[in-house]
């Protein structure tokens, strides 16, 4: 039976009898739980028990009386000694909050008001040691119902705001410092719901229950994915789909070039997004296997796509054929040595899941649907992979792939601009158009419009029709560095013209994307440009400045790279020349790419 | 929608959290007098009724409600108030 598909209305109203049919399974393990209370907690451990049932477990509780966790734990445990728990669940919320500071707290004694807060839960954690060694899952605490100073209750050392940030830090540490005690994290969890959502003040004054059915419900999921982890039932392996899953578009008839990945459309951008999360999952050792209805050589294709998040070499195990889909993920099973309880299914096609679920009991396949945005939310939503550590080898190979911090936290820590372009470690690959990058190019300038020097607009056919011609020289390029892919950002295009002697490349168009402003690219692509026009023969480049209402950076660009201004008309349009005789590459910050072909 | 028509309603409700497929309530039943009705159940009952009849009951009106009748008259009211 699927919990997921029933909403919390249902799961309350008919959970004796959902609990009947649940508990009907023989293969259930018998878990004894104790859940110490801030507040009344029946409702939650209802949705525990359905929960856990669901998920092969056979939940027996104890629930201490209302509001008496701590007494419970530290000055009275007989009752919880007798009942031999194997699992203590501590579940407080910010009313439970007892040494809160005063407003007038100054910051030197907010972190002592701190401390003895915290140590108040260690205590609880330290008896529950003492006295029943087993592991304990326990909260921190959502942000307060109401906020006294607004904003300002987050910077105050006397508002409650800040003292339950802190306080979530101080946890956190304490946490962190003992195997048996895992976090519960409520900041978040509440977060994500919604604190509008979470408190319910009419049920806290008629039956002291302080949340919502939906906010108990995000708990209870929450709750069981952790014991999940802790009974090592987390899954490891994703399994994707390809077409519409890791990509837009199918590749066995669009072929490598047309489908949809890359920074280049919004669809695109949402394919490489999932792509990232799926590596990012990767990274911290999740496998990745891919199971597609498809030719394996050409699917194969799609990871060698320059925009390719995803590498060959991140899919531990690749089946692409025409097989049925469910004995591809048995074959995967194998091959991996792991069992289908362990895997996550996601693909684009209803059709597709519905027979993986019906077909092989265990996996698990979230409804993604098919809206390629929200797979990655979808995924999340079903808690698969919850960890409760991470290992030595995770960390590194993380470490490996890191990516990404703020690259202007970074520029301030240089002597100078070099030094920072430097630390870049930019890469860049400038070469003539090609066919897989033609549609990102034509649409590239139709919607540059402030590093764009002449503002001309072409559609698909003409930039077809250009890449193939030989009067033109046309360039691309694509900026990498250490904090990912830019994608492809810059566009010069150049014209054969012998009417002067030694021959010109008129420049008929420069552009770029401003997310790489200031980067020295367009350097590299005067370098890149230059190598091409002096191969063509050519004695000169021209370039022209074509103001517009937004253009107005670029006014100086010709300037900038060494051209000589030879006319100027009344409208503002200027033209600029640059003798190619003894020019040398200028280029210092940037490497280029060797082109295989090139 | 006439009471009649708001116990009918309300028999599921009665029925699934109390886990009595055969149960029948009256205008006159209460806790007292219906096997199993207890505080849990209670919160249930009154969750389950205000989120099928889309009410909200404030916590007054919850303190007074006597039997499965009074709930029924207040469901009407808050509907006809709409």
């Amino acid at each position: 039976m699927d919990l997921n598909s029933l909403s919390v209305d249902e799961l309350l109203t008919k959970r004796n009898s959902l609990r009947r049919q649940l508990s009907a399974s023989t293969d259930l393990k018998e878990l004894r739980i104790a859940v110490l209370g801030g507040s009344t907690t029946n409702e939650l451990v209802g949705l525990f028990e359905l929960l856990l049932l669901s998920d092969g477990f056979r939940p027996v509780f104890y629930q201490s009386d209302y509001g008496r966790f701590y007494d419970d734990a530290v000055h009275d445990p007989q009752a919880l000694i007798d009942f031999k728990p194997d699992l203590v669940y501590v579940h407080t919320s910010c009313r439970n909050v007892q040494n809160a500071p005063p407003l007038s707290c100054t910051e030197a004694e907010l972190a002592s008001y701190v401390q003895t807060e915290t140590a108040r839960y260690a205590e609880i954690w330290d008896a529950l040691e003492r006295n029943v060694g087993c592991q304990v899952i326990q909260n921190n605490f959502e942000a307060p119902p109401y906020a006294i100073l607004g904003n300002y209750d987050a910077i105050a050392s006397g508002g409650l705001t800040r003292f339950l940030l802190q306080l979530n830090v101080s946890l956190s540490q304490e946490i962190a410092k003992r195997s048996k005690v895992i976090l519960q994290d409520v900041h978040s969890i509440s977060a994500r719901l919604g604190l509008k959502q979470w408190f319910d003040w009419t049920r806290y004054f008629s039956y002291k229950l302080l949340l919502t059915p939906e906010a108990h419900l995000e708990l209870a999921r929450s709750f069981a994915a952790t014991v999940s982890a802790l009974y090592g039932k987390s899954r490891k392996v994703l399994v994707l789909d390809l077409d519409n899953t890791l990509w837009g578009g199918v590749i066995g008839d669009d072929g490598v070039d047309k489908i949809q990945i890359g920074r280049e459309t919004p669809v695109a951008e949402s394919y490489t997004a999932f792509q990232e999360y799926c590596l990012s999952l990767r990274n911290r050792g999740i496998l990745l296997a891919v199971c597609s209805k498809n030719t394996e050589e050409i699917a194969k294709t799609g990871f060698e796509h320059p925009s390719s998040v995803l590498k060959l070499e991140h899919i531990s195990c690749f089946k692409a054929n025409w097989e049925p889909k469910h004995e591809n993920i048995l074959a995967i099973a194998q091959e991996l040595n792991l069992g289908v309880d362990s895997f996550v299914f996601v693909d684009d096609n209803p059709a597709e899941r519905s027979i993986v679920e019906a077909q092989v009991p265990g996996v698990a396949v979230p409804d993604v649907g098919s809206e390629v945005s929200k797979y990655a939310e979808i995924v999340e939503q079903g808690r698969y992979f919850e960890s409760l550590s991470l290992s030595k080898e995770d960390l590194e190979r993380a470490a490996l792939y890191a990516e990404n911090s703020q690259r202007a936290a970074l520029e301030r820590k240089f002597a100078n601009y070099g030094e920072y372009l430097d630390s870049l470690e930019m890469v860049a690959e400038i070469d003539t158009f090609k066919p897989v990058y033609i549609e990102r190019i034509a649409q590239l300038t139709n919607k540059t419009n402030q590093f764009n020097l002449t503002t001309r607009r072409y559609t698909l056919a003409e930039m077809e029709s250009i890449s193939t011609d030989s009067n033109y020289i046309g360039i691309y390029g694509r900026l990498i560095d250490r904090f990912g892919d830019n994608g492809l950002i810059s566009i010069v295009l150049g014209r054969k013209d012998f009417e002067a002697p030694g021959g010109t490349l008129l420049l008929d168009l420069w552009l770029m994307s401003c997310r790489v402003l200031k980067r020295d690219m367009e350097v590299a692509m005067l370098d890149e440009l230059v190598a091409r026009a002096k191969q063509s023969g050519l004695a000169r480049l021209i370039g022209y400045y074509l103001p517009t209402k937004k253009n107005g950076m670029v006014m100086e660009h010709y300037a900038g790279l060494g051209f000589e201004k030879t006319r100027m008309d009344a409208d503002g349009t200027s033209e600029w020349t640059l003798d190619l005789a003894g020019y040398q590459p200028r280029n210092t910050h940037i490497r280029i790419l060797e082109t295989v072909n090139g | 929608m006439d009471s009649n028509a708001i116990l009918a309603d309300m028999q599921p409700i009665f029925r699934d959290v109390l886990d009595q497929p055969d149960l029948v309530v009256t205008r006159e039943s209460s806790a007292l007098t219906v096997e199993d009705w207890d505080s849990l159940s209670h919160i249930n009952i009154v969750t389950g009724v205000e989120k099928k009849f889309k009410v909200k009951f404030t916590l007054g009106e919850l303190q007074k409600l006597k039997n499965v009748g009074e709930m029924v008259d207040l469901v009407a009211e808050k509907q006809q108030g709409k």
